[in-house]
């Protein structure tokens, strides 16, 4: 008996926006020119958060800070495609998207600086809070696809995150659960090939991270992660599909980590320079700026008007982050259950009593 | 009182039922499942074989012929699935009950437990929390394979956030799995497997609940008081009859909560009878019987007349079958204990 094929797989990139800002006309989508304008100022704001973010760790007003330099487009575009009633569950470099989604810049600074109310988002922002030991956010992103599914819901669970979580056992289950309950979910790799120090080719001896959606029975596709343009699309038609009942699908954003894996991180310890001001020549914000500058939506004017309400909208998060009431120490306890239990009311007690002699 | 009466008692102390029916651990594990998925569409159940075999204990039996395979969910072999996706279908809308096959292969889930179920109401201020509940059967006895005699309650116990519930009964089975299911927090059900069948007892037809973090006083003594839970009960209700023989008078207490845990009736009874034996089938070293003796130490010292003393499983792996006998504390060994405290 012959040897057959019992399975050939394709896995597709998308671009649309080049470094040089020009599109692919046959691609690009019709959007309006001022979701266009939009997207661009949405990625103005989170590069403003992140680079005011690292001067006030610098200044000892912020805790470790994980920086998104770089990843704005992939946030942004995915963002722009989600819909009301959507779910994110993020990881830990998802300050951007999580600000379009509703959380005030304030809550994600706070959380940073070491306050746990910077994780609790007002009524009606459906984001989960920051996920920080590595892949485990997978698993909720298609537990939470899953109960969309299950009541019905025309909602879909976008979860994030990394090259290296990927390497995590709970993202191979996530993606195998995914596809056998069809949740109405979407997963999005920030591809920014270094997981602290190590780079993508440790990490994964497989091409690229979107083929491994084949090994699920999901569809997988890789975009260029700095081309607000590809990004958008894709998630456009994942989203769609997820809410239309036709399962799951994993995105591939490929990007690059511009800045330190935190600032508690040097990366000139393990990585050439070179490599990272080659890829500080792709970068999103300026490529989108280039199109919509060829393309009639953008001038000087705009950008001035622009960068004033950025500098205004940053220094008012910084205000409202620093004019936070101070928390009451008995909030540590507060919240572990529904209703305090014994043990704690007693350990409260104590801490009371420590705090006000 | 022998063991098999303590259930109908409890049911006349707890609300006397319209009806009842001799049920064993797992029928009635499976009749709370039952009854809460019929009252609250929310609750779904999940696991490994739960739904079309009805689970390996058959604790899920008839389930998905009852609310179809929505609702009682095959899930593939990953316990950190099974778990992950119950906190992104608590956090959700959903009342997931998960299903770990044993105790013993909950290991690939404690990050989802630990990492994210238990801490999911605190560190969003209360804005998100996982409602959902874990029943894994837990505990030697059945001489199984290895990893699936383990006793693993330390583990949760140590991490606070998520409550740690142990029937002893079937009575408790039922109406403390109703309370886990209707609580707001993630509760881990851990199910005595070796007894999952021994016996039978009268429990409600309908739903009733037994509340969480409550003790309860199972046989009445004053010389020595055992402390308890799960499975080791009912070789407490051994020893003490034995010990009755002898004209020794001891109580039993089941603490059925470990987290939270009922320290009034624990330290109430030591107060009454001055000595206090625990017993648990976990390793001797960091048990939670050491614990409990240091909470009685911090509240009850001067109504000890002896120290405390642990009757538990050994700091050791848990032995294949061969060996299971040397390792699972028995009804002499607690007796053993009892007499040292009347002694010293």
């Amino acid at each position: 008996m012959p040897r057959t094929q019992v399975y050939h797989a394709v896995t597709e990139r998308l671009e649309i926006l080049d470094p040089e800002g020009k599109v692919d006309r046959e691609l690009a989508p019709d959007l309006p020119p001022e979701t266009v304008r939009r997207m661009y100022r949405d990625m103005a704001l989170m590069r403003a958060m992140d680079d005011k973010a690292l001067k006030l760790q610098r200044q000892g007003r912020m805790g470790t800070w994980p920086p998104i330099r770089g990843q704005e487009a992939i946030q942004a575009g995915v963002a722009h495609a989600m819909a009301e009633g959507d779910w994110l569950i993020p990881a830990f470099r998802e300050h951007g998207i999580m600000l379009l989604r509703g959380v005030p810049a304030h809550l994600i600074y706070a959380y940073w600086a070491g306050d746990e109310r910077g994780s609790a988002f007002p009524d009606g922002v459906r984001v989960f809070p920051v996920a920080v030991p590595v892949g485990s956010q997978w698993q909720h992103g298609a537990g939470v696809g899953l109960s969309l599914k299950l009541r019905g819901e025309p909602a879909v669970a976008v979860t994030f995150g990394g090259d290296g979580s990927t390497s995590e056992g709970d993202f191979h289950e996530a993606m195998n659960c995914a596809g056998v309950f069809g949740c109405q979910s979407v997963f999005v790799i920030q591809n920014n090939q270094w997981a602290i120090s190590v780079p993508l080719h440790r990490q994964t001896a497989s091409e690229t991270l979107a083929q491994k959606a084949h090994a699920y029975g999901i569809p997988g596709i890789q975009v260029d992660g700095n081309d607000v343009f590809a990004v958008w699309v894709a998630a456009s038609e994942a989203l769609a599909r997820a809410r239309s009942g036709g399962g799951p699908t994993l995105i591939e954003a490929l990007t690059y980590r511009i800045g330190d894996h935190t600032t508690a991180d040097d990366a000139s310890r393990y990585r050439p320079e070179t490599e990272v001001a080659a890829w500080a020549d792709r970068d999103p914000i300026l490529r989108l700026r280039r199109y919509m500058e060829s393309a009639g939506l953008w001038d000087e004017s705009r950008e001035e008007a622009l960068t004033g309400e950025v500098h205004e909208w940053i220094d008012r998060t910084v205000v409202n982050l620093e004019e936070m009431p101070p928390q009451d120490p008995r909030d540590i306890f507060t919240h572990m259950y529904a209703e305090l239990p014994p043990n704690l009311r007693e350990q409260m007690a104590e801490v009371v009593a420590e705090v006000r002699t | 009182m022998s063991a098999t009466e303590t259930g109908s008692a409890a049911a006349r102390a707890e609300g006397s039922p319209e009806s009842s029916e001799r049920l064993t651990i797992a029928q009635a594990v499976r009749d709370a499942l039952r009854d809460e998925m019929a009252r609250d569409e929310r609750v779904i159940v999940l696991g490994e074989d739960v739904g079309i075999d009805g689970g390996v204990f058959r604790a899920t039996e008839g389930l998905i012929e009852a609310f179809g395979p929505d609702r009682v969910i095959d899930t593939p072999l990953a316990e950190s699935a099974i778990i992950g996706m119950s906190v992104g279908l608590a956090a959700t809308g959903m009342r997931p009950v998960a299903e770990i096959q044993f105790m013993g292969f909950v290991y690939p889930a404690v990050n989802q437990l630990l990492g994210h179920a238990a801490r999911m109401r605190n560190r969003t201020r209360g804005r998100l929390s996982v409602p959902m509940v874990v029943r894994m059967p837990y505990g030697g006895g059945i001489h199984p394979p290895e990893h699936h005699s383990e006793s693993y309650e330390s583990l949760f116990l140590a991490t606070p956030g998520i409550k740690v519930v142990v029937p002893s009964n079937p009575y408790d089975a039922k109406g403390l799995l109703i309370a886990a299911i209707r609580d707001d927090d993630p509760v881990l059900f851990m199910e005595p497997k070796r007894i999952y069948r021994a016996f039978r007892e009268a429990v409600p037809t309908t739903p009733f609940t037994v509340p969480i973090g409550s003790a309860k006083v199972v046989h009445e003594g004053d010389e020595a008081t055992l402390i308890s839970w799960g499975a080791m009960v009912r070789v407490c209700h051994d020893a003490a009859d034995m010990l009755a023989r002898d004209n020794i008078s001891v109580e039993v207490v089941d603490l059925r909560t470990l987290n939270p845990l009922d320290r009034e009736t624990i330290l109430t009874s030591v107060r009454k009878t001055g000595r206090a034996v625990v017993v648990h089938e976990a390793p001797r070293s960091n048990g939670f019987g050491g614990e409990i003796a240091a909470l009685i130490g911090e509240h009850a010292l001067l109504h000890l007349h002896a120290p405390v003393q642990r009757v538990t499983g050994f700091d050791v792996i848990f032995p294949l079958a061969k060996n299971e006998h040397l390792y699972l504390p028995t009804r002499n060994r607690i007796a053993a204990a009892v007499r040292r405290t009347l002694e010293y």
